[in-house]
């Protein structure tokens, strides 16, 4: 039953007839490897690109550092950006979603936290946006990304991730608004796809987490 | 007979602007703010606190003392001391505080700076709201 919950300690219960997951905590390799490298940096500037985490806020403004935040899952489900083509098949306005999106004037961030979007992004945005992230990184810097592997299930919930401790994350699934469900995976990527994706990139060093998750470390 | 127990609000001891009103222009003033309309274009309240209520929907640069979010807020935030970010709050911006709270649940879309001492930028608060997006990212 709901063996599709990450990380040990997460629940599911039922509240007003709706599933509602609890938070679960997780370790993280790569978290820790990231923290790592950016404790040898000074004036550090992060984009978290994840669902907005207060705690992760808190973590990196109580250390001096500078940090952008910007949903894209939420942004990406803007019905505006739902179009037709020429001949009238349904299509998705990427420009549109780069002019409002990743459109920011800093064009050196130490580190992105990419978590695990590239598995619920719209597959027309998937490269635009990785294509967007690599011009907004300065050379040396990191990026994380987790991917799912297929064990992990088409229902694993797009999640908030809170860092708990230096290789600790709390995560948190999010519901999507409306619907009262939660947002499902939209693919899996396997080994190749990832390096492809991220063939713009100078290396990129996996983790190969206990919980379903691929988690990877990419120096831009 | 007992007494009615008297509800202290702590709204009437400050100005307060209330949800069917629309301002559109530069907002600024002396004294604390509670706002839960709209305001569209630039607010200033050097030295007092904003607090942008539930019904609050803000189209503007703020710069303020202290500034409280429960609302929507399309501009960028300059605070001398404190931001606080509700859990009902949207904040589509840059914030730049010496001290920020945010609670889980809150929006933001931009960037967050937390300094020991914010600099007043004069030209930064007022900005008009239709080149907001172009500041702010």
């Amino acid at each position: 039953m709901f063996k599709w919950l990450r990380g040990g300690t997460g629940q599911a219960t039922a509240e007003g007839g709706r599933e509602v997951l609890s938070r679960s905590k997780r370790h993280s390799s790569a978290l820790k490897e990231l923290h790592r490298n950016l404790a040898r940096e000074e004036n550090i500037s992060i984009l978290d690109l994840g669902a907005t985490s207060a705690t992760n806020i808190s973590l990196f403004t109580g250390k001096g550092m500078k940090v952008c935040t910007e949903d894209l899952i939420v942004a990406s489900t803007d019905p505006d950006l739902q179009i037709k083509d020429f001949d009238g098949n349904p299509t998705y306005d990427v420009d549109r979603f780069l002019k409002d999106n990743l459109a920011f004037e800093m064009r050196s961030f130490d580190a992105v936290l990419f978590w695990d979007i590239a598995d619920y992004l719209p597959e027309p945005l998937v490269k635009p946006v990785i294509e967007r992230i690599c011009s907004l990184m300065k050379p040396g810097g990191h990026l994380l990304a987790f991917f799912h592997t297929k064990d992990a299930g088409p229902n694993s919930p797009y999640s908030r991730y809170h860092i708990a401790g230096e290789d600790t994350l709390d995560v948190q699934p999010i519901p999507r608004k409306g619907s009262g469900g939660y947002y499902k995976l939209l693919r899996v990527f396997n080994n190749r796809h990832i390096e492809n994706l991220f063939r713009d990139f100078a290396s990129l060093k996996f983790f190969l987490a206990r919980d379903n998750m691929r988690e990877v470390l990419i120096i831009r | 007979m007992a007494e009615t127990p008297k509800i202290v609000d702590r709204r009437s001891d400050i100005a307060s602007i209330g949800k069917s009103v629309v301002i559109k222009g530069e907002l600024s003033g002396s004294e604390d703010l509670y706002l839960d309309g709209e305001v569209e274009g630039s607010i200033v309240l050097n030295g007092n606190s904003l607090t942008v209520g539930p019904n609050g929907r803000v189209r503007a640069h703020i710069k303020a003392r202290e500034v409280i979010v429960h609302g929507k807020v399309d501009g960028n935030i300059l605070s001398a001391q404190r931001v606080e970010l509700r859990r009902s709050a949207a904040v589509l911006g840059d914030i730049s505080s010496q001290r920020i709270m945010i609670e889980d649940g809150a929006y933001v879309k931009g960037s967050i700076d937390v300094q020991k001492d914010v600099k007043s930028s004069p030209a930064q608060a007022s900005v008009p709201a239709s080149q907001a997006a172009e500041v702010t990212k």
